[in-house]
């Protein structure tokens, strides 16, 4: 029996653990709110993550099926997996690289700083960095985000090193190892990095901030929260009066079950969570929840991210180390000059040998192909990470001719890229061949658009309700009391990873929560 | 190297359809992790000459010449059991091979990179080169050929065992790094 009963109309039920929902379930748990959490994936922990990279991937990865259209680099290369993100207690903050930088002031200002700018949808975010900044020093505390609050950085790793100096003789001078939320020494009852790479298939050390080991268990301590793994929601209901106040979902034994609701907030990464709303179709709602505005969906970005591999005549054993220990931040500015909107960061990276051919390099194969991995040992790797432009039509639809093992159509994600996402990675891939050329690299490879995973922007957050499915607290401008808390709640991409943005937005969020239920506006 | 099944007579007798063989090469890294010079896979779905040949089409996709034999035939290995699962993959294979004629494999590299161009659209071909890009560079053979060193977490990660060990560029200054942490 669940400890909070399916009639209790008390409770908050919460879709998702990640680093929404699973920071969102600590807040309220902690403020003595009742939280149902339902999790699709099922509970692992640093001693059951594999450390075998093909069964690590299926062990975290959401496999169920989509859909993909659209122009996009993925469509044509990763044709069944368009997205990459987990399906686990933890969410993404399971598999995530741990870079945590902040939004800068001028990019939650996107559509006043780019202007007017064809073929995009771009808005000004409904908050300012002042807004947002007490929430990023909490959450920066809460993670251990490294050079932030006197936490040391990462010691710079061999694949660093070649970044680093690349970059010097370009004259850049804002490169260092990073703001992560990897432990530079032990803090908040975990170990610290012990630079083993596999960052991706969960961190055995748990040095790497992940919901599953800090803000669930946390919950889990106050007593008011039940946790429902393999619990997959398939539906939000709602009363006669437009409130939501049930959620259908399925068990782990494939059964349907309802559990009451005061709350809800939908944190199931920016797929899932406008997949659901636009599941819970009713009378009432023709259009799906939240979307008088037809903006459910809408505005999908997901970042310009592409691998650049410079192979050198001497070793670097780029998978030793923090995967993504490292960056070069002048590109995040605002400079029409270079030919696009928007910035982007340069962050190291690396991919383990099994997955490199499959992941981390275009399409191909034979002779070419194969001296590429010859050099595996020298090569050192960067991606970069930029601010895609959002687009009304690049939108998560349901496919209603590909159905899900409940019979429910699957998402379709399409996209379109912009000519301005096309200048901005030419830019960047010419920047990174520059830093890595300077450095004596014998070859650059470009690395094709990798599986999408940093899923944002799709049920975002709006000043103007026509523009956007949520307010300034990610509460549905349609239903008072239903909520967006997670990435798709972001109005743009920026150039920032997204997760500590989810986090601090979290944070904000659970505040305003409990003060409406204290209040009993909700 | 437990992926490489032991010859087995009796068994083998009883069940395979194939057997694809092989003699490390002297001097070859796997040298270092192979119990013994000599290695065998055994197929229950596919021939012989079917496994020779999906041998060669694999050493063609991903040519790395001092690579043994013995990580091909684990990508044969993989193909033969998802032949046995599924009958469709098993024609596809088959009725590709077939295509390919009989000469295929020993026919020299230029000739059987033309042959393959020429079906590079099709399911066959396709299929072969996702399983050997999933399966080649996976297996300990791969890891010690192309000095990858695979998870350290059960050696205490790279942290003391080479994760800053470059020499061959300037050291970055401790205000872009981070202090080691001490050694426990």
């Amino acid at each position: 029996m669940p400890r909070i009963e399916f009639q209790d109309e008390s409770a908050v039920v919460i879709i998702g653990s990640g680093a929404g929902g699973g920071t969102l379930a600590h807040e309220l748990t902690t403020r003595g709110i009742k939280v149902v959490v339902l999790e699709a994936g099922k509970r692992q922990s640093t001693a059951s993550f594999s450390q075998v990279p093909g069964a690590a991937f299926l062990q975290l990865t959401w496999l169920d099926a989509r859909t993909q259209s659209g122009d996009w680099g993925v469509a044509k290369n990763f044709p069944t997996l368009p997205v990459w993100h987990c399906k686990t207690v933890g969410g993404t903050t399971v598999h995530w690289t741990a870079a945590t930088p902040r939004f800068e002031p001028w990019e939650l200002r996107a559509r006043s700083t780019y202007g007017r700018i064809a073929g995009t949808s771009l808005i000004d975010w409904p908050i300012s960095f002042d807004d947002l900044k007490p929430y990023y020093l909490l959450a920066e505390r809460r993670l251990g985000v490294t050079r932030r609050n006197g936490v040391p950085g990462l010691p710079a790793s061999n694949n660093f090193k070649v970044m680093y100096a690349g970059a010097k003789k370009l004259g850049y001078k804002r490169v260092h190892t990073g703001h992560m939320a990897i432990n530079s020494r032990p803090y908040d009852g975990r170990a610290s990095c012990i630079q083993q790479g596999f960052c991706v298939q969960g961190c055995k050390m748990g040095a790497k901030w992940s919901t599953l080991y800090t803000e669930i268990p946390r919950a889990e301590a106050t007593g008011n929260l039940d946790l429902r793994i393999e619990c997959t929601a398939t539906r939000i209901e709602h009363g006669a009066n437009g409130r939501v106040n049930a959620v259908v979902y399925r068990d782990a034994e494939g059964r349907v079950q309802r559990q009451k609701a005061r709350v809800v907030c939908v944190a199931g990464n920016g797929i899932e969570t406008p997949r659901l709303l636009l599941l819970s179709e009713s009378s009432k709602f023709p259009q799906g929840l939240a979307n008088s505005s037809g903006q459910v969906g809408r505005n999908y970005c997901h970042q310009i991210i592409g691998f650049v591999w410079g192979i050198f005549d001497k070793p670097v054993s780029s998978w030793r180390g923090a995967t993504l220990a490292g960056v070069v931040e002048d590109e995040v500015r605002d400079d029409p000059s270079r030919g696009f909107a928007g910035g982007y960061r340069m962050e190291l990276c690396t991919l383990d040998l099994p997955t490199f051919p499959l992941v981390g390099l275009p399409y191909g194969w034979g002779r070419d192909f194969a001296s590429i991995l010859e050099n595996y040992r020298n090569m050192a790797g960067m991606l970069i990470n930029g601010e895609d432009m959002p687009r009304a039509d690049n939108r998560i639809t349901l496919n209603n001719d590909v159905k899900d093992a409940y019979g429910l159509p699957v998402a379709n994600v399409h996209v379109d890229e912009h000519p301005n996402d096309q200048a901005m990675r030419k830019h960047a891939q010419t920047q990174m061949s520059r830093m890595y050329e300077a450095v004596g690299a014998k070859r650059v490879v470009l690395g094709p658009v990798p599986p999408a995973t940093h899923n944002t922007c799709s049920a975002r957050m709006s000043a103007d309700p026509r523009e956007g499915v949520a307010n300034a607290w990610g509460q549905t401008h349609d239903i008072k009391n239903l909520f967006i808390s997670d990435g798709s709640a972001l109005p743009t991409a920026g150039s920032a990873n997204p997760t500590l943005t989810i986090v601090a937005l979290a944070l904000r969020q659970a505040e305003y929560v409990s003060r409406q239920m204290k209040a009993q506006s909700i | 190297m437990d992926e490489l099944v032991t010859l087995n007579r009796r068994e083998l007798l009883r069940t395979t359809t194939g057997l694809l063989t092989g003699w490390v090469v002297a001097g070859s890294p796997l040298t270092l992790i192979a119990l013994g010079r000599a290695w065998a896979v055994d197929l229950t779905t596919l021939n012989s000459s079917e496994g020779a040949a999906l041998m060669s089409v694999a050493r063609t996709i991903a040519p790395h010449d001092k690579l043994d034999d013995a990580a091909y035939a684990l990508v044969v290995q993989a193909l033969d059991g998802d032949a046995a699962k599924d009958a469709k993959t098993h024609k596809t294979i088959r009725e590709g091979l077939a295509e390919l004629g009989t000469g295929f494999a020993a026919s020299p590299e230029n000739e059987r990179v033309e042959a393959l161009k020429k079906i590079e659209p099709s399911a066959f071909f396709q299929t072969i080169r996702l399983k050997t890009l999933q399966v080649l560079y996976s297996s300990p053979i791969a890891y010690a050929y192309f000095g990858y060193e695979g998870e350290a977490f059960s050696k205490g990660g790279y942290l003391f065992r080479g994760f800053n060990d470059l020499r061959w560029l300037p050291e970055v200054p401790v205000a872009d790094s981070g202090p080691l942490p001490d050694r426990a």
